[in-house]
């Protein structure tokens, strides 16, 4: 700043040094973008080639590039081997509808512990964060002995166990303390004005909550949706647990498919490369609502 | 349109009292300002009003209906806020018609209310843009555009102006009071500042720690204020107060003299006896420069503001008096100067501060 206020000759040179900076800047980040996709090129890289090759090209950087017997024989493999399209399925539709049930649950919970008072809330909300320092194989067996016994209405009326559906994969995780917490901070940051002015114009609790508050959370409900996905999407002990059925089984647990018998590294490649679509298409997805959201509701940093 | 009754009102945070029995009748259509020093409760008392507090003690009616339980929304009340509270992801016309919006107004409705406000705010121009595009001046419309569409009996408003320049200020101020006098409706404004709560009040309600010192016109307060809290907090610059001693009193005034003093004859309401410690006070703007005055001491400040001149002089004790000159007086700082009040504008004080 001082630079380009004094003299002539010291404005040349100031965008220069910005030119500098920047050029640094964006070094670092392509470095770090490039430690983070280089097992994801090494990965969609080895699902083409055979075993063999797969093998003694990690002695080079080979690896990262499709060079050899390249080819798709792999996911041909794969299909045949697992029902590769019912476990993303699966796993699409069990992660999708605990992603949207739990940010509606959640950012409902996070707006009644913030904004509205209570009895009991303060109390509820020693108990909510308390559970965050519970790890899920503390309670899995007790869970599992519970959803077991759980009645459920469906298709052939009322039934007893949730074993082998998806609801049992779903109801479990819809409402999480982490997910609740993140909420709560968020909106604790949120202008109290806005939602008194909004109670003054005559809004009732639910309206403040549709009109006011989830239109401005718009970054917290994509990082909530993210932790969420991620962590649905990545289940592993439940649904090996409480799935023994294919019809419901999710992609990390359809893994094991593979390494059964004759192990096929190719065709874990590959089918890791399948199952990592929809994660992808998730992020792009995301990302621009994400920016939609943050440049419409001008909440800025 | 409505009136607005407080019957004992207190409001306690736990256990500190921050509103400590608060009566006060506001009529229809009267612009009412609470004024009074930061944290005396002005904002409370107004959010009590609002809905938005709870009410610990005491009965709150809106014309003829207590409204204690009443949620915000059933009052028939507007609010603006200190901060505007403009909802950011909303045009500045979805902002305006929110509360009709709200209550099911159909699309007409709403379009011909907006552009009404719009009309009377003089923001047609800014309908389609958004809170983010706008400056403070503007956001300040746009929250009392919200506020007049809806048509409400009692608007309230919490510093709406303390965000903006001076000068801007000035304007709002004005605009205000023509809003007032254009919808006749009842209005209930917060400040600190008490040049606002001069200019645009019908009434002003002078708070101090939680409690009512003086309710009252402006010029009420300004002229008969009931002690020294009132005296010392209304007028600008602000009271000179001297410790006297009475010396008798006859029909209606006193005859007090100080050490710093010679003896001032001042007008008395009720009766002082003699010997009897009181506190004089003297408006900067009531004295004025004599060969003879009874008030004796030295320049210490000058302030020419052109068409006054502001001085400060100490007086033998030490204490430095001000005063207001009219015209551009030739003094030099060190001067010795001699001061005459206008002696039916004094105001004496007992030893709990009451007005005598
Ligand atoms: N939630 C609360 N809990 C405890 N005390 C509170 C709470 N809200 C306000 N107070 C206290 O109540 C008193 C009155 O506050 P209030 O906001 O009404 O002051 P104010 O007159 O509006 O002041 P200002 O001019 O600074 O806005 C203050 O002393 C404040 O500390
Ligand atoms: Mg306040």
């Amino acid at each position: 700043m001082s630079a380009q206020v004094s003299s002539n000759a010291s404005t040349s040179r100031a965008p220069d040094n910005h030119g500098l900076r920047l050029a640094v800047r964006y070094l670092v980040l392509v470095l770090i973008a490039i430690i983070f996709i280089f097992p994801l090129i090494f990965m969609i890289m080895s699902s083409l080639k055979p075993d063999g090759q797969l093998l003694s090209d990690t002695r080079s950087l080979a690896a990262f590039l499709p060079v050899g017997d390249i080819s798709f024989d792999n996911y041909v493999d794969a299909f045949k081997r697992a029902p590769v399209l019912l476990f993303v399925t699966n796993s699409v539709i069990v992660t999708g509808v605990t992603v949207v049930l739990s940010l509606v649950v959640c950012s409902i919970a996070g707006f009644a512990f913030v904004f509205i008072d209570w009895r009991g809330r303060e109390l509820m909300l020693t108990l909510l964060l308390a559970t965050l320092i519970v790890p899920f194989e503390t309670i899995a067996i007790p869970l599992l002995l519970i959803a077991s016994k759980l009645p459920w209405i469906g298709a052939e009326g009322l039934t007893f166990g949730w074993l082998n559906s998806y609801q049992v994969q779903i109801v479990p995780f819809v409402v999480d303390g982490l997910t609740v917490y993140l909420f709560i901070q968020y909106f604790k940051d949120l202008p109290g004005e806005l939602i008194e002015a909004a109670r003054v114009e005559g809004a009732t609790w639910w309206q403040v909550y549709r009109r006011i508050v989830m239109p401005l959370a718009g970054p917290v409900v994509a990082t909530a949706a993210i932790l969420k996905f991620l962590a649905m999407y990545n289940q592993y002990l439940w649904p090996l647990m409480v799935v023994q059925e294919e019809t419901y089984r999710p992609v990390m647990v359809g893994l094991q498919y593979f390494f059964q018998l004759n192990r096929a590294w190719g065709e874990i490649m590959a089918y890791l490369s399948l199952i990592t679509v929809p994660v992808l298409a998730f992020y792009l997805v995301l990302q621009r609502a994400f920016i939609a959201s943050i440049a419409s509701t001008g909440v800025k940093g | 349109m409505a009136s607005v009754t407080l019957k004992g009102i207190k409001k306690s945070y736990g256990v500190t009292e921050v509103i400590k029995g608060v009566d006060l009748t506001i009529a229809d259509g009267e612009f009412t300002v609470f004024v009074g020093p930061s944290g005396c409760g002005k904002s409370t008392l107004l959010r009590m009003i609002a809905g938005l507090e709870d009410i610990s003690a005491g009965t709150l009616s809106i014309g003829e209906q207590v409204v204690n339980d009443l949620p915000p929304k059933d009052r028939r009340i507007a609010m603006v806020f200190q901060s505007y509270a403009i909802f950011p992801h909303m045009t500045v016309r979805e902002n305006v018609a929110f509360g009709l919006t709200i209550a099911g107004a159909p699309k007409e409705e709403k379009d011909a209310k907006v552009a009404e406000a719009a009309r009377i705010l003089q923001m047609e121009h800014l309908l389609d843009r958004r809170p983010s595009q706008l400056s403070g001046g503007q956001r300040q419309r746009v929250a009392i555009g919200r506020a007049i569409v809806r048509k409400p009996a009692v608007f309230l408003f919490d510093e709406p102006l303390s965000n903006l320049d001076a000068a801007l200020r000035v304007d709002m101020r004005m605009e205000l009071s023509k809003l007032h006098a254009d919808l006749k409706a009842t209005m209930i404004y917060v400040t600190h500042d008490q040049v606002e709560a001069m200019t645009l009040a019908d009434k002003i309600v002078v708070l101090n720690a939680g409690i009512v010192q003086q309710v009252g016109s402006p010029l009420e307060l300004y002229h008969q204020p009931a002690n020294l809290f009132v005296a010392g907090f209304i007028g600008s610059p602000k009271m000179n107060f001297i410790e006297v001693t009475a010396a008798r009193s006859e029909d209606g005034r006193a005859i007090v003299s100080a050490t710093d003093t010679g003896p001032i004859s001042a007008p008395v309401r009720t009766s002082v006896s003699a010997g009897q410690k009181l506190t004089l006070g003297i408006r900067p703007h009531h004295l004025a420069l004599t060969a003879d005055g009874p008030i004796a001491g030295n320049v210490r400040l000058i302030e020419r503001l052109g068409h006054e001149t502001i001085i400060s002089a100490a007086l033998p004790s030490g204490y430095e008096i001000v005063a207001a000159l009219a015209g551009d007086v030739g003094l030099t700082l060190g001067q010795p100067v001699r001061l005459a009040p206008e002696t039916s504008e004094l105001h004496l004080f007992d030893a709990s501060g009451v007005a005598v």
